[in-house]
């Protein structure tokens, strides 16, 4: 789409502008909220936040380092069904991606947002955030992190080291963060027809382009994916038997926060929660005799692969799984190791294009001949 | 590989192919290795891939799916279905050593008795030489 405009910063405050922005966007058009970060008390995380007031919105800040929960769910959670209003809800590319997926299961629907998406320069685990910021005012801390993109960096989760896209795709309007000059100004760009006529509206400075922004998005792909397939060898390294990969979830105490975390682990129902795994007491002692003794509690590993069979193909790797696990598993490079062979095998890219099925939904009469065997 | 292994061998066979051959298989009296536990479905559609991953993790050497031949689908597409899921499978399990001949997508109709006893024994003599599922021997899985 053509449409580039400008988000002036004034002060040096990139958050401050970005507020600005989204209260032109409410003041402006049919738009009844907005979803977005929010630092809500003086300490703690900034969480996902509607607001209808945009008054309120000078506590958004949706470029700090901080990703308590992928918002993929919650924005389905205002989508599924009717509001009466539009929405704007600002997101990281991982986020709009997953939030893609849930519309295709019709969990979510894109009638009645506009997605705002920004670049993301990644962000840190709950712990690193809070190690992070210490006792600092919030967006101190949003702007310390700003300013040392480019310069050394900070060291943000491993899900956004290893996060191959940092441009978000299917977004309405872009705010183009990568490259840009934080000194001057934002470029949002405009990519969809709705989005366009919303940008428009909203009487910002027009820019000739998103200057070196197309520069700064290659080389952080550059060094995401080089680190990404660094995490699958090392990750292939030590789980390539079952053995080793029990070794792998050895801490994991079938809490299932991964699967909580999930943004895409889509069933409104987990079959681990209901009866099929309330085992009867002689039945825990017949298995327990089998082999002398039993593991409790059971299905650890069978749980986690059977999670990869439900959720890998449409894994965009968020990371949020790893963040929520209690006992520091990495269960985020399993999944996405994992991921990456099977979204390969049925060439799909979760959260690329509605128009792709998810691919177990689906099927084609002549296809997959070599999964079918011929014993007679 | 030693030949004192036994595999067992899970089956799961849709009601109106396979598990019909099954039966011609038996009344024919065709000779048939005892290596085979058999569970009827009414539709290999409905073989979720955490059944074949539980058989696999608690016990069994292989795991057989069988169905109807493309196009004679009792409930029209429940065998295209199954196939996506067992390649799903064949992508997933193997990255953890769970070699991938472990785990077969047949199609046998209802008259081919013969096709059926043939695929159980060969299935069998596969996995007898390819060896014990490595969840048998481990201590916790």
């Amino acid at each position: 789409m053509a449409t580039t405009a400008k988000i002036m910063i004034d002060g040096g405050n990139p958050i401050a502008a970005v507020q600005d922005f989204l209260r032109g966007l409410m003041e402006n058009e049919s738009i009844g909220g907005v979803l977005v970060p929010m630092h809500l008390f003086g300490k703690g995380i900034p969480m996902p936040t509607l607001v209808t007031d945009p008054k309120q919105l000078s506590g958004a800040d949706p470029l700090a380092p901080a990703f308590p929960m992928n918002s993929a769910k919650l924005l389905a959670r205002l989508t599924r069904g009717q509001s009466g209003e539009r929405i704007a809800a600002v997101m990281r590319p991982c986020e709009i991606r997953a939030f893609v997926e849930l519309v295709k299961l019709n969990q979510g629907s894109l009638d009645d947002v506009i997605l705002v998406g920004l670049d993301c320069m990644g962000a840190f685990d709950n712990t690193g955030y809070k190690a992070f910021r210490g006792d600092r005012d919030p967006f101190e801390t949003t702007q310390d992190f700003l300013g040392r993109i480019g310069n050394g960096g900070a060291d943000i989760a491993q899900a956004c080291k290893a996060c191959e896209y940092p441009a978000p795709e299917n977004a309405d309007l872009v705010l183009g963060l990568a490259g840009a000059d934080l000194a001057g100004h934002i470029p949002v760009m405009a990519s969809s027809p709705r989005g366009e006529s919303l940008l428009n509206g909203l009487g910002l400075p027009e820019a000739e382009s998103a200057n070196g922004r197309d520069k700064a998005l290659a080389a952080m792909i550059e060094t995401r994916t080089a680190n990404r397939d660094e995490m699958f060898e090392r990750t292939r390294a030590v789980t390539g038997t079952l053995t080793d990969l029990s070794e792998y979830l050895a801490s994991c105490v079938n809490c299932y926060n991964c699967r909580v975390a999930c943004p895409v682990c889509y069933c409104k129902e987990c079959v681990f929660n209901t009866d099929v795994f309330e085992h009867k007491p002689w039945q825990y002692m017949g298995w327990a005799k089998r082999k002398g003794s039993l593991k409790m509690p059971t299905d650890t590993v069978f749980y986690h692969l059977t999670r990869m069979a439900h959720m890998s193909m449409a894994c965009v790797g968020c990371g949020q799984c790893s963040n929520a696990c209690p006992n520091d598993i990495p269960v985020m490079e399993l999944f996405r190791t994992v991921a990456a062979r099977t979204q390969e095998s049925f060439d799909y890219v979760p959260g690329r294009s509605l128009d792709e099925p998810p691919p177990l939904s689906v099927f084609k009469e002549d296809e997959f001949q070599d999964a079918v065997s011929h014993m007679a | 590989m030693s030949h004192e292994f036994e595999p067992t061998i899970l089956a799961f066979v849709c009601n109106w192919c396979t598990f019909t051959a099954a039966d011609l298989a038996g009344t024919s009296r065709m000779i048939q290795q005892p290596n085979l536990r058999m569970v009827r479905m009414m539709c290999t559609g409905m073989v979720d891939p955490k059944y074949i991953v539980k058989s696999l993790l608690s016990g069994a050497d292989g795991v057989l799916v069988s169905g109807c031949h493309p196009g004679d689908c009792h409930y029209i597409n429940g065998n295209y279905k199954a196939r996506r899921r067992v390649k799903l499978l064949n992508e997933i399990l193997p990255q953890f050593g769970i070699e991938k001949e472990r785990v077969k997508l047949t199609w046998v109709g209802a008259s081919e008795g013969n096709e059926f006893a043939a695929t159980v024994n060969n299935f069998i003599n596969e996995i007898r030489e390819l060896g014990p599922m490595e969840a048998r021997s481990m201590a916790v899985i």
